[in-house]
């Protein structure tokens, strides 16, 4: 049986309109004949969203008594023995009630689209797992309910519902997202303007990486290295993202260029990766060792990423991390006046330049600190 | 006769070779670190730093020959695992360490900087102390006690330390500090 296709909507904070952009393509499917169910749905009492979901077939909800307490969740058994064409599950991060087959939603969507139905479903950016910890640290706000990044992963679209802060803003104070009299408590917590400000980047930045990653699993169908491989990596339409890459060794110098590296990825708002072509056969021991250590520590607070390469042929080995990473910058510190008969060697940016894709740039970092102690 | 010249070209080659290698070498020693590394510690926490403490941690290790080690103390939430990126505070950290950098280099002293994590600014110290080797840690008092080190802190340091402590008492005259943006400070430009 074909696997059914699955479409996440996916939004920076509630309210922006996952549930009811996914209604609302709900409703065209069904237009066009398809057969739509609703597999769970929850509106939150957002008349908006009440409205769209009219007209839909709605399948009961089961209800598990737990204590005192009935929880309702979505009938998966039910969902199954229906065999819509396609379903629309809301809050797939959501856990379920103890006792059921699943423990999360995603899981139970996972087996939907096993059984071949279609299905589209919405999530918080926040919770997926690797932006947890980033979000919590943006917003002060951590949540409990995470999804592996694989599942988006594994999406075969992802629509980002974007929105300005203001306009959400606007919708929190219009009571378009929660009633009346939580309205202050939430402006004066999670919706703040920096707060969603942050949580939009992460969406944009999310969803581009998203593109990028599928791309480059698209320009794996050939062997790495051969002309194919090249074509695609050079031809291929340009995503969204940035990504940075930053020469270093193991010495204190680098950490200078580390920063820099890293100021410069935050502004373009790209990830960063740290790469020593360490000469092959050496152990590390003492001095550089220790070296190491402190960048493996640094790039661990940035966020970064430190690869490690065994190569004696540093341009080869910088050429062949470039095109695996798809680094669109790479940035190396100033170099020593040349001596000897490396002044008739080719300077190094300029080899770099020569062996990487097209389009990639390489940037020099200077010595400010020392320029200034020469005036 | 010809071969008088050839034996005294090869004795020429041979000498001006052996001098090259043996200075490159030279060269080379010099530049490379010694396993036993002096180094000075001058932890600071927040945006500013007194300037007298980096001058102090300065001039000593000019005196000495040590390489300084400016490291910035983030404070991890309990939220958040001890290990998580932490790039608002790296954002905070960066000016400064530039800045120290900056001034450190402009009078010749090499600079190893490092950001640390803890839960507190004292657990950040604990780890760092832990990790690395130190033959002299400078501080600075505060008098207001507002950021940076309290008393308390510096009792623990000077009891576990090892490594001579250096504490900066905080004067009323001294107001400089050595701050990213500050009117006293090295501010580092954007890249």
């Amino acid at each position: 049986m074909e696997r059914g296709r699955y479409k996440i909507f996916l939004g920076m904070a509630a309210g922006v309109g996952k549930t009811y952009r996914m209604l609302q393509e709900g409703q065209a499917e069904a237009a066009a004949g398809r057969d739509v169910v609703i597999g769970y749905l929850e509106p939150h009492r957002r008349e908006e969203t009440s409205a769209q979901a009219r007209g839909l077939e709605t399948l009961p909800r089961r209800r598990i008594p737990i204590g005192d307490v009935v929880v309702e969740e979505m009938d998966l058994p039910a969902l199954l023995a229906r065999d819509p064409e396609l379903a629309l599950v809301d809050e797939l991060a959501h856990s379920n009630a103890p006792g059921l087959v699943h423990g999360k939603r995603f899981e139970d969507i996972a087996e939907a689209l096993e059984a071949g139905i279609d299905v589209f479903s919405t999530v918080n950016v926040q919770h997926l797992e690797s932006l947890n910890d980033q979000v919590a640290e943006l917003t002060g706000v951590r949540v409990r309910e995470t999804v592996p990044d694989s599942v988006l992963g594994a999406a075969d679209e992802v629509v980002l519902i974007d929105l300005t802060p203001e306009a959400l803003i606007a919708r929190l104070r219009a009571g378009k997202i929660y009633p009346g009299e939580t309205i202050d408590a939430a402006l004066n917590n999670f919706f703040r303007i920096e707060n969603l400000a942050a949580l939009r980047e992460v969406s944009l930045r999310q969803v581009a990486e998203d593109v990028e990653s599928k791309r480059l699993v698209h320009g794996q169908d050939e062997p790495l290295g051969t002309r194919g491989e090249e074509r695609v990596a050079a031809d291929a339409p340009r995503a969204v993202g940035e990504r940075l890459l930053a020469l270093i060794r193991p010495q204190p110098s680098s950490q200078r260029l580390v920063r820099r590296a890293w100021r410069s990825a935050q502004r373009l708002g790209t990830d960063l990766d740290l790469l020593w072509v360490k000469p092959p056969g050496k152990p590390l021991a003492g001095e550089q060792e220790r070296q190491v250590t402190a960048l493996r520590q640094l790039a661990s607070v940035l966020g970064a990423t430190l690869l490690i390469e065994e190569h004696d042929d540093l341009v080869a080995a910088v050429a062949r991390v470039v095109r695996e990473r798809g680094s669109t910058y790479i940035m190396v510190g100033e170099a020593k006046p040349p001596r000897g008969l490396a002044r008739l060697r080719e300077p190094l940016p300029q080899r770099l330049m020569r062996a990487t894709p097209p389009g990639v740039d390489v940037r020099i970092v200077a010595h400010r600190g020392q320029r200034e102690g020469e005036r | 006769m010809i071969e008088h010249v050839l034996v005294g070209v090869a004795l020429f080659a041979g000498l001006g070779g052996g001098y090259l290698i043996a200075r490159s070498r030279l060269r080379g020693g010099r530049s490379q670190r010694p396993d036993a590394v002096h180094q000075i510690l001058l932890p600071f926490t927040g945006t500013e730093i007194s300037r007298r403490a980096v001058d102090a941690a300065l001039r000593l290790a000019r005196a000495e020959g040590a390489t300084l080690m400016p490291a910035y103390l983030a404070q991890v939430p309990k939220r958040l695992p001890l290990e998580c990126p932490i790039p608002n505070e790296a954002t905070r950290a960066m000016p400064m360490l530039e800045a120290i950098e900056q001034r450190a280099t402009a009078q010749g002293v090499p600079v190893d900087a490092r950001i640390e994590r803890g839960r507190s600014y004292r657990h950040a110290l604990e780890r760092l102390l832990g990790r690395e080797t130190f033959d002299r840690v400078v501080v600075s008092a505060t008098a207001t006690g507002a950021a940076g080190f309290s008393g308390e802190d510096l009792v623990w340091l000077l009891r576990k330390a090892p490594a001579e402590v250096l504490i900066l008492r905080p004067g009323p005259e001294d107001r400089r500090v050595l701050s990213a943006t500050g009117p006293g400070g090295n501010g580092a430009a954007p890249v």
